[in-house]
């Protein structure tokens, strides 16, 4: 079926797309495009969540979809009506914002009934809405504090609550954990992410900081330029990165540049810079002689012999660096011609190294990945 | 503010100039107070100082006659209408060119606060002869409009100081709950610059309230304000019942003052 020409008819959508954005394009000026060519469905009670670096074009992508800001060009489809036009406040949709966004001349509880207004809810029906979304948030008894008589994290939850109290099918959320500590921030992405669960709602949510990401999310769109550099899930993402970007924007990597010899299965064998042959896993389909880049996690580098298997990459280099870190040692080695190769090893198996000395580390080649140079 | 007990007998001196210099200088700027203040309360029907004997009776002639009371109730039927009109003008005008999309912000910022600069005689003329051709002059309506033209610089000024520091993200919150754009301005919007919009009213209701120029130009008998009154009383006939009048105008100055010296307390809080 011509899927390009079928799918600007919104009754052929699929069923679970609750979003769909289509050929969307944003531009300020006129003359740079903040968001280039964005096609991407969210699917109904999924936690996608779009990361990048700032000016990826990611928390645009999020205005566009609560109705602040209009696309230049393209589609925006909410359950299959395009709402490009469509005001904020006819979108139903609940916004978390970076600073929470409370309103400081009311109270807490009256932040919370705010939204029922406008749907017809009043008197006791909305009190017992805002107690129950008060509940889920654990702030009952906070409903008569101002939001500057709270706590960072007190605050994030009334945002939370007061966005989830009119029982929106969608919930956006800008980078709502950025100002709170560490510890803090962890606790409160288990917390979202179970009430997005037990709610069933489905969450767009914005951040530039990857562990976030794979801790909350069912799908991430890595966000680079404008545009989507991939869309996976958390795993995807990590162990098999689609393209340079990717694989360094996500977690740590190493990326060693190759030339492509030949294939064998669906593995690439390639020449690295100091004329060791290596393997790797490799999608594409370039010719031989290509310039690649070889992809690899620190923790996926061993020491040689230490049980890697049988298919190994092997380097000998002379180590730069060595960084005792608790449960793990780093070691910086000069290798493959002058690269600089890092790798992450159990602390307890490093032999006593000091810089100099020379090493032989491994890899599994299905660790490896070619990606385009 | 005081120096450190190390201090050099030069910079003791230094330093003891500068405090009576300063000291000097703030007597002047209220010297006006220790002459008008007294006169009001003397029982003397001409300007003497020192005060030998005193009494209230300026203030009973002053709020016993009609002339005064006219004029007292027409500055401040002009002084809330112009708070009303320029409050109203100056707070949307901020509210516009706040917009980061507005365009030619500078030019228009500048066209807004021209009243403020432009030389009040000129003004003053200005506003007589053109507003003479639609009969507006010799009416309160034509008072009312080029006083607001000199008070809605003050709003203009102080609510978009105060826009500066409001999170726009509150007002597209209140959208996205469902708020429509005109709720959302009331209900989170304006509660939220009220600091900055009440300032202003103040700043319009005191331009307007003292203002003697324009009000002399624009104004007959009938619509005399406070100032003007006291103004063709010093040309007619010397009466220590104006010393009475612009006491009660200093003091409802410094009621003003306080009230936004309090406001700016409250906000700093």
């Amino acid at each position: 079926m011509n899927f390009s020409q079928r799918r600007s008819f919104a009754a052929d959508k699929p069923i679970d797309a609750l979003v769909r954005f289509e050929d969307v394009k944003k531009s300020y000026d006129g003359v740079n495009f903040v968001v280039k060519d964005l096609n991407l469905d969210v699917r109904r009670g999924e936690f996608l969540t779009m990361l990048g670096p700032s000016g990826s074009g990611k928390t645009t992508t999020l205005m566009m979809l609560g109705g602040f800001e209009r696309p230049t060009l393209g589609r925006i489809l909410l359950d299959g009506r395009p709402v490009e036009r469509l005001p904020p406040e006819k979108r139903n949709i609940g916004f978390v914002f970076q600073n929470y966004a409370l309103f400081p001349h009311m109270t807490v509880a009256e932040n919370v009934a705010f939204p029922l207004r406008y749907r017809g809810i009043s008197g006791p029906a909305a009190a017992a809405k805002v107690r129950e979304a008060l509940g889920r948030v654990s702030l009952d008894t906070l409903g008569d504090r101002r939001p500057s008589q709270l706590s960072g994290g007190q605050q994030q939850r009334v945002a939370l609550a007061r966005a989830l109290v009119f029982e929106p099918s969608l919930v956006l959320m800008d980078e709502p954990l950025g100002a709170l500590d560490k510890q803090l921030r962890e606790r409160m992405q288990i917390e979202i992410k179970q009430l997005q669960t037990s709610l069933g709602i489905t969450m767009v949510y914005v951040t530039h900081d990857q562990s976030e990401a794979l801790t909350m999310s069912d799908r991430i769109a890595v966000f680079h330029d404008g545009r989507i550099q991939q869309l996976a899930d958390p795993e995807t993402l990590y162990n098999e990165p689609a393209n340079r970007f990717v694989a360094s924007f996500i977690g740590e990597n190493n990326t060693l540049s190759c030339t492509l010899m030949g294939r064998e299965g669906d593995l690439g064998i390639v020449r690295m810079a100091d004329g060791s042959t290596f393997k790797a896993g490799s999608s594409s389909t370039s010719g031989t002689g290509a310039e690649f880049s070889l992809s690899v996690r620190p923790e996926s580098i061993a020491l040689a012999g230490s049980g890697a298997g049988t298919d190994v990459n092997r380097m000998t280099g002379t180590v730069r660096d060595v960084f005792f870190l608790g449960d793990h040692m780093r070691l910086s080695l000069e290798a493959l011609g002058g690269q600089l190769v890092t790798a992450r090893i159990p602390a307890r198996r490093v032999g006593p190294f000091a810089p100099g000395d020379a090493v032989t580390l491994e890899c599994n080649v299905r660790d490896c990945r070619l990606l385009e140079a | 503010m005081w120096l450190p007990s190390y201090a050099t007998p030069s910079e003791r001196l230094l330093r003891t100039l500068v405090v009576m210099l300063a000291v000097a200088v703030l007597l002047f700027l209220i010297a006006p107070l220790f002459i008008i203040v007294p006169l009001s309360f003397s029982k003397d029907p001409f300007f003497t100082l020192p005060v030998r004997e005193y009494s209230l009776r300026w203030y009973e002639d002053f709020f016993g006659n009609a002339r005064w009371m006219t004029a007292i109730f027409n500055s401040a039927v002009a002084a809330v209408a112009t708070t009303i009109l320029a409050t109203t003008l100056g707070t949307l005008a901020a509210l516009g060119i706040s917009r980061p999309d507005f365009p030619a912000r500078r030019l228009v910022m500048a066209l807004l606060i021209s009243p403020m600069i432009v030389p009040i005689v000129i003004v003053a003329v200005g506003s007589y002869l053109f507003f003479g051709q639609f009969g507006l002059t010799n009416t309160r309506t034509g008072l009312v409009l080029a006083h607001t033209a000199l008070a809605t610089p003050f709003v203009v000024i102080t609510v978009t100081a105060m826009l500066s520091t409001y999170d726009t993200n509150l007002t597209r919150a209140a959208l996205s709950l469902g708020a429509p754009p005109t709720a959302a301005f009331f209900r989170v919007t304006l509660p939220n610059i009220m600091p900055g919009v009440v300032s202003g009213a103040i700043f319009a209701f005191a331009t307007s309230f003292d203002e003697v120029v324009v009000a002399l130009f624009m104004t007959a008998a009938e619509q005399r304000t406070l100032p003007v009154q006291m103004f063709s009383g010093i040309r007619d006939q010397i009466n220590p019942t104006i010393m009475a009048a612009a006491t009660l105008l200093l003091a409802l100055s410094i009621i003003l003052f306080f009230a936004l010296a309090m406001l700016t307390r409250r906000r700093a809080r």
